[in-house]
């Protein structure tokens, strides 16, 4: 009786599984399927997705049913007597072709697709993304427009003490990567220390980034649209904070941002100019320290003992300046540390070395001026 | 001249029997199993729902390293090599091993490699934190000191493992009992030999690239460095070089399993033998062909890219017939469902899930989405969990009474069983869903839209761990006081393990058996 019931169990659990194949596909709030995504080669990829699952789904129910059937009617407790075949060569050499037909059938759309994919000449605009640790930089190639995304605070707040998640939680950053529709626009995918992977579903891109090469993507948005991406290789601690925004933008909008970064890059140049009060710099220089340095060496400034060495009491922080300026600046190549000199403008660099010479009980009481940044970079 | 084994702990330490070595094999893969499991819970606690609660991110990067480390190295290897032992001698009418000095140092070496691996939890810097996979340069330029701990422990592991292969290829070809000739083996007997030989070929490979990552590290050589002309891409080519065949090293001897378990309660012999000899043989062949499938995002050239998507397609092929068997070997047959043949179906079924999302993968441009998601982790553990640990909890019921000469409660059985295919299902059927939607895998924390799927993982990887519990607990019990078990314990069991008394005397055929 345990016995019977535990059979009709399995059926009924199996039919479920079955039945939550087909299922997939209206989105809604639960998501169980692979985005269509936007682009003509997303939604390709999409299609090729949706034929091989069904054709799994069709060679599943054939040898499922099979067995499900054997299993009720070829029972001992059925009184089934068992028979004694035991070879057919005509049975394996129909299950060995049969999958071999379905098999080229399937390769034809993957390789004209995969060719699609690959073929990345004639791009009207080149991209050049720069994983690291763990943040992505984007460089508008001929453009002279290049800066850094990272995470956005707004989601940086919400990780710990069960604080409410918002719908973008861990997904949007600080700057959106702009892209123009109905351009082809190719990205060159690389990085600067490990190896991570730029992936944005709706654009069916997943190129890895990877240090010393230079991948090829491209894509080709016809409307308007802000995508959500991740970092989809594990790229040490940091892994899973490290997401992608890109927005389509009408080309005429695209072109005003595009300007709108020439002008602000204008008056970060300008801003360096100015002499700023210790008060000043310290106080910017923690919120600096909190949204670019706090990852590794931590809020509290003791670091992680074995991976990112201390800031308090650090031999660096506490000593000459120039070498503080030197690990700022330049980085110190074969670590994590990387160099912060594009990333922070002059005002931040000085504004985050003031405060860990003078925070965690460092107490060197000494501010550096964001001319000061400019002359080491320029004397480098 | 038959004499029994030595008295206290100088009987395990330094034992050449075959029978001991291989119950050493099991409870060190089954203790294993446990630690790994341990390191898979405290990662589902952690992504119990979205936000850090319970780990840091580093912690948990250092969690899924060790568990898959461990999983593959220290639960699902050892466990298959326990089983070659115990079974392989009494299958082919062998005395024992033929090697079995090299035999007992094959095994004692492995609680050294794993008492290192482990240690470097408690280490500066942590365990290792690059996955399981190691992929340069974050596992040299970047990782942890421990590293060079890791870098050793898998090279004893290495030895190990090419030591338990040469013997067991030695066993199989020069032991066997007059007439049993190479196509009279039974099938876990031929899988074995296969996976032997793919051991030797690639577990020196791995010793190869761990060995350059120590180089890189410590004596300033730039294999995977590319600031120093280095290729970190080659790192990968070089690790799916063994990591490819290594997937079929953990599934092949279980298709061996499930082929000698199936017949017997089908009571009906296996259907296509000589078809099941050469489809191993091929998966054997082809898993060497198609190692970048893992790789199809790192950038290679069109052409690389259509070959190994092509190649991969065609393992699909071997592995069909392989189900087919299966199924034909059911139909007709007079099926009874004691535990063993429960975990062998649902391995039949489960692993053809993981074939069909395998075949999905395959698909080159759908692998761009699929790849790095939890879409691959589900795909991977319905082959693994499935494949690997339903096949060896399979065996140990079967052969369990002719070890120990005792019976097992068949209820208890049959609860372990429905508790882990629950537990199985529940924690990674939606994994595939939450992959599909778009979850990387690798971590610690997520956004809400995939907060149900990963909750409903959770639960169900608590109800698989409590199986396991379960699990222990009844082998324990049937040691202790299990009823007596018959010499042929399975009314339809065939092969000469069943000829010989249960429990399975120490020695056994110290005069070869016929074979007719
Ligand atoms: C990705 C991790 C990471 C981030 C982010 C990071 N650092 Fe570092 N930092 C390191 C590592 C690793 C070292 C040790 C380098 C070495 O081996 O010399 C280091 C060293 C330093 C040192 C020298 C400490 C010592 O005593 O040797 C200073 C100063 C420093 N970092 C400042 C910064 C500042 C300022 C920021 C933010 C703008 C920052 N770091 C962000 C990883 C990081
Ligand atoms: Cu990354």
């Amino acid at each position: 009786m345990l016995i019977r019931s535990n059979r009709s169990l399995s059926l009924l659990l199996a039919c479920l599984i079955l039945a939550m194949l087909p299922g997939i596909g209206s989105a809604g709030e639960l998501q169980l399927n692979m985005t269509e995504g936007v682009t003509a080669v997303s939604q390709e990829v999409y299609k090729l997705h949706m034929t091989i699952l069904w054709v799994c789904v069709a060679i599943g129910v054939v040898v499922f049913g099979a067995m499900f059937y054997s299993m009720f009617a070829h029972r001992k407790s059925r009184g089934a007597k068992a028979a004694n075949f035991h070879e057919s060569l005509k049975l394996e050499i129909l299950w060995t072709a049969l999958p071999l037909f379905i098999l080229v059938g399937m390769a034809f759309p993957a390789t004209s697709t995969l060719v699609k994919i690959y073929d990345t000449d004639n791009a009207d605009l080149d991209i050049l993304v720069t994983g690291y640790q763990w943040k992505w930089k984007y460089e508008y190639l001929g453009k002279d427009v290049s800066f850094f995304s990272n995470l956005s605070a707004k989601s940086k707040d919400q990780i710990y003490d069960g604080k409410a998640k918002s719908e973008d939680y861990l997904l949007d950053v600080d700057k959106v990567l702009y892209i123009p529709t109905g351009k082809k626009v190719r990205f060159l995918v690389t990085a600067q220390d490990v190896i991570h992977s730029w992936w944005v579903p709706e654009l069916a891109v997943k190129r890895d980034a990877i240090p010393g090469f230079i991948n090829e993507a491209w894509t080709r948005v016809e409307e308007p649209g802000l995508f959500h991406g991740q970092c989809a290789e594990l790229c040490g601690k940091d892994h899973g904070f490290m997401p992608i925004m890109v927005e389509a933008l009408p080309p005429e909008k695209f072109e005003q941002w595009l300007e709108e970064q020439k002008a602000e890059a204008l008056a970060v140049a300008e801003a360096a100019k100015q002499t700023l009060s210790f008060d000043e710099l310290y106080s910017q220089g923690e919120a600096v320290y909190n949204q670019y340095c706090s990852a590794c060496h931590q809020a509290n400034g003791q670091g992680i003992p074995g991976n990112f060495p201390a800031i308090a009491g650090s031999k660096v922080a506490t000593g000459e300046l120039s070498g503080h300026l030197s690990v700022v600046i330049k980085g110190v190549s074969g670590t994590s540390m990387q160099s912060f000199a594009d990333q922070l403008t002059p005002v931040e660099a000085a504004a985050v070395i003031t405060f860990q010479r003078n925070a965690f009980g460092n107490n060197m009481g000494q501010s550096v001026q964001p001319i000061d940044i400019v002359k080491y970079q320029q004397g480098q | 001249m038959a004499h029994g084994p030595a008295k206290g702990i100088s009987r395990w330490l330094f034992t050449t029997n075959h029978k001991d070595i291989g119950s050493m094999y099991l409870w060190f893969s089954f203790a294993m199993f446990f630690m790994g499991g341990i390191f898979a819970l405290v990662i589902r606690a952690e992504l119990f729902e979205p936000g850090l609660q319970i780990v840091e991110p580093a912690f948990f990067n250092q969690m899924t390293t060790l568990h898959g480390l461990v999983m593959v190295f220290g639960a699902v290897m050892p466990a298959f090599v326990g089983l070659a032992n115990w079974m392989l001698p009494m299958m082919v009418g062998a005395p024992d091993m033929a090697l079995p000095r090299m035999n007992n140092w094959s095994f004692w070496i492995l609680p050294f490699a794993f008492a290192m691996m482990t240690s470097t939890l408690f280490m500066e810097g942590g365990a290792p934190n690059f996955g399981w996979t190691f992929y340069a340069p974050l596992s040299t330029t970047y990782a942890p000191d421990s590293v060079t701990f890791f870098i050793f422990a898998v090279h004893i592991m290495g030895a190990s493992s090419i030591m338990g292969a040469i013997n067991i290829v030695a066993t199989i070809l020069n032991m066997r009992a007059p007439g049993m000739t190479l196509m009279k083996m039974p099938l876990f007997v031929w899988t074995w030999l296969i996976t032997a030989y793919l051991l030797i070929a690639v577990m020196p490979v791995l010793a190869g690239v761990v060995t350059m990552m120590l180089m890189d590290i410590h004596f300033g050589t730039s294999f995977f460095d590319a600031a120093g002309g280095g290729d970190p891409v080659l790192f990968q080519h070089v690790f799916w070089f063994f990591g490819h065949p290594e997937v079929y090293i953990m599934i092949l001897p279980a298709f061996g399993v499930v082929s000698a378990i199936i017949p017997t309660f089908a009571r009906k012999p296996l259907f296509g033998y000589s078809s099941m000899v050469y489809a191993t043989a091929s998966i054997a062949f082809l898993s060497f062909i198609v190692w970048a499938h893992h790789m199809f995002t790192v950038g290679m050239p069109l052409f690389g890219e259509l070959v190994f998507m092509y190649a991969t397609m065609l393992i699909a092929v071997p592995t069909g017939v392989k189900v087919f068997n299966w199924v034909t070997t059911m139909w007709r047959g007079s099926m009874t469902f004691e535990t063993p043949m429960l975990f062998s179906i649902a391995f039949v079924i489960l692993f053809t899930i993981g074939g069909f999302s395998g075949l999905m993968l395959a698909i080159a441009p759908a692998d761009f989405q699929y790849h790095d998601t939890y879409f691959v982790v589900a795909h991977f553990h319905y082959v693994l969990v499935p494949g690997a640990i339903f096949s060896i909890t399979a065996a140990v019921y079967y052969w369990l009474p002719k070890w120990c000469g005792k019976m097992y409660n068949e209820t208890l059985g049959k609860v372990h069983f429905w508790l882990a295919f629950a537990g199985l299902n529940i924690t990674f059927f939606p994994m595939h869903f939450s992959g599909l939607a778009g979850m990387p895998r690798r971590i610690p924390d997520y956004n809400p839209l995939w907060a149900d799927w990963n909750m409903i993982s959770s639960i169900g990887s608590l109800l698989f761990g409590a199986a396991q519990v379960l699990f222990l607990y009844i082998v324990i019990r049937t040691i202790v006081s299990g009823r007596k078990a018959t010499d042929g314990v399975w009314d339809g069991a065939e092969g000469l393990e069943w000829t010989v008394a249960s429990p399975a005397p120490y020695h056994t055929f110290t005069t070869p058996p016929e074979v007719k």
